[in-house]
């Protein structure tokens, strides 16, 4: 959280709050040089609770974008949860590589429901699950998921390059917010580790031979995966336009190239459409 | 949220120790460190330097002068290929290099009139002959590219820069785990670079510039940011 934007949001609407709080800010100031995670840490919750009444509306996005990475981090763990319980699913040789995945996405529930919860929300619940994407009827796209291990990966390679491009469309309502959007883009930076680690592993073992590290879309075509079924989730990646240069124009570089070179956000909207009543079970 | 952690710290260490392992503890390397630590005091050593700026456009010249770095490693490396190099190894590194000549050229063609100038690299310090060597190298770039990205996004002003930081910074992160597989399989997230809570360690311009400048002729300055070589 970071105090003093917020308080510079507030002044959009209330020029008087810096008065109003003046007394208040000393004590704020002092604990901010400590550092802002003690800050955090050691907010008086009395101004927290007054700001979400008065003000909630700076604080209450932030939590929903909290929770909306919660949200997809729920079911990330869940899913390598699921993977490791079930017996013979993934081979001995490659169980301590995916329980680097699992881990971390446990990690990130664990460090979202701490840092929602310090801003005074209140952090999602799991949900039910059905990886085969079937909305609890268990016959989705992948309905082998649990018990063929190149299902169980193209699953994994899906989830970890759409959990990237969520939390890159998400960076914007987090601008300027040094506390939140740092681990916002640090969680970021780790799903695309594990997208890439996932891809290495399903190139290797023969799954999807030509695969790499990285999403090299065709100029029709963003999804590189080899699933159909997850041609939405990769809807967009062929874009080659970054901040109004056209890369393989202006620049020379082939789509292949140019698509590689960027990855793509997707909006909370087309991410909850991709997730749930799918994988998330809708009533 | 761990109270605890000084990631800040951390990073300074990591960035210092990593810069000494591949600047090479030599004597060339211990000097140029102590160079760098009396240029506050000295400012003349500095006057060739380039400054980033400040704002938006500051950002976005720290990038540039970050990927100008690493499309003059690749460029090199493919140029040289190490001995032994893999064809898989091969078309790896090859895209890389694309990514990152595409990252350099995106970022000066966006930035304009106002970007800084071409930058002149040392690698001296890298054996391009060796698949250690370079692999070593690569990991530090990539490693640091997204740990720059990461700790300056809160700098940027526009949404749209900030997006279009996004889409390169998962991509840096995609090279750092490939790469890092490559010299170990596995450790595509390792501690020394993802923290007890999963998330990647970042670091701030003037940690990520003292590293940087281990392999640049042209020092690269960041005085609105607490940084001068």
């Amino acid at each position: 959280m970071n105090l003093f934007n917020i308080i510079d949001e507030i002044e959009k609407v209330d020029p008087e709050i810096r008065d109003r709080l003046n007394p208040r800010r000393a004590a704020i100031k002092n604990i901010t040089s400590f550092g802002s995670k003690v800050a955090v840490a050691a907010m008086p919750f009395a101004i927290g609770t007054m700001f979400k009444k008065a003000y909630g509306q700076s604080s209450t996005s932030v939590t929903e974008v909290l929770n909306f990475a919660l949200t997809l981090e729920h079911l990330e763990a869940a899913f390598y949860n699921a993977g490791a319980a079930k017996a013979g699913l993934i081979p001995a040789a490659d169980s301590a590589y995916l329980n680097l995945i699992k881990r971390d996405e446990n990690a990130h529930v664990k460090f979202l429901q701490g840092v929602i919860t310090t801003l005074g929300g209140m952090p999602v619940t799991p949900a039910t699950y059905d990886f085969t994407g079937g909305n609890n009827k268990g016959n989705g796209p992948f309905a082998d998921v649990l018990s063929n291990y190149a299902t169980f990966l193209a699953v994994a390679q899906v989830l970890e390059d759409t959990g990237v491009r969520a939390y890159k469309g998400q960076a914007p309502n987090l601008i300027g917010n040094k506390d939140i959007l740092t681990p916002a883009l640090s969680i970021h930076a780790v799903e695309a580790r594990h997208a890439a680690a996932i891809r290495q592993l399903r190139r290797s073992l023969g799954q999807a031979p030509t695969i790499k590290p990285y999403i090299v879309s065709s100029a029709t075509l963003g999804n590189d995966t080899g699933v159909p079924a997850a041609n939405n989730n990769y809807k967009g990646e062929e874009n080659v336009t970054q901040g109004g240069v056209n890369l393989v124009t202006a620049l020379g570089v082939s789509v292949q190239v140019a698509t590689a070179s960027f990855d793509e956000p997707l909006s909370k909207e087309d991410v909850v459409a991709l997730v749930v009543g799918s994988f998330i079970v809708t009533n | 949220m761990k109270t605890e952690l000084n990631p800040t710290t951390d990073g300074a260490n990591m960035a210092r120790r990593s810069f000494l392992r591949y600047a090479g503890a030599s004597a060339a390397g211990i000097a140029l460190i102590g160079s760098a630590a009396s240029c506050k005091k000295d400012r003349i050593m500095t006057t060739d330097g380039i400054d980033i700026g400040s704002g938006d456009i500051g950002i976005l010249n720290y990038a540039y002068a970050l990927e100008q770095l690493e499309a003059s490693f690749y460029l090199q490396v493919i140029a040289t290929p190490y001995s032994g190099m893999t064809s898989v190894e091969t078309t790896y590194l090859t895209d890389i290099r694309d990514h990152e000549v595409l990252h350099r050229d995106f970022f000066k063609a966006a930035i304009g009139a106002k970007a800084i100038g071409m930058l002149t690299t040392d690698f001296s310090t890298i054996n391009f002959s060796s698949r250690a060597s370079v692999l070593a190298a690569a990991k530090l770039l990539e490693d640091t590219g997204v740990r720059a990205y990461d700790g300056a996004g809160y700098l940027i002003k526009d949404p749209g820069y900030l997006t279009i930081a996004g889409k390169i910074v998962s991509v840096e992160a995609r090279h750092a785990a490939l790469i890092s597989n490559l010299i170990a399989p596995g450790s595509f997230v390792g501690d020394d670079q993802v923290d007890i809570n999963g998330l990647n360690k970042s670091n701030t311009i003037a940690e990520v510039l003292g590293a940087a400048n281990g392999f640049l002729k042209t020092k690269v300055n960041a005085v609105n940011y607490n940084y001068k070589a």
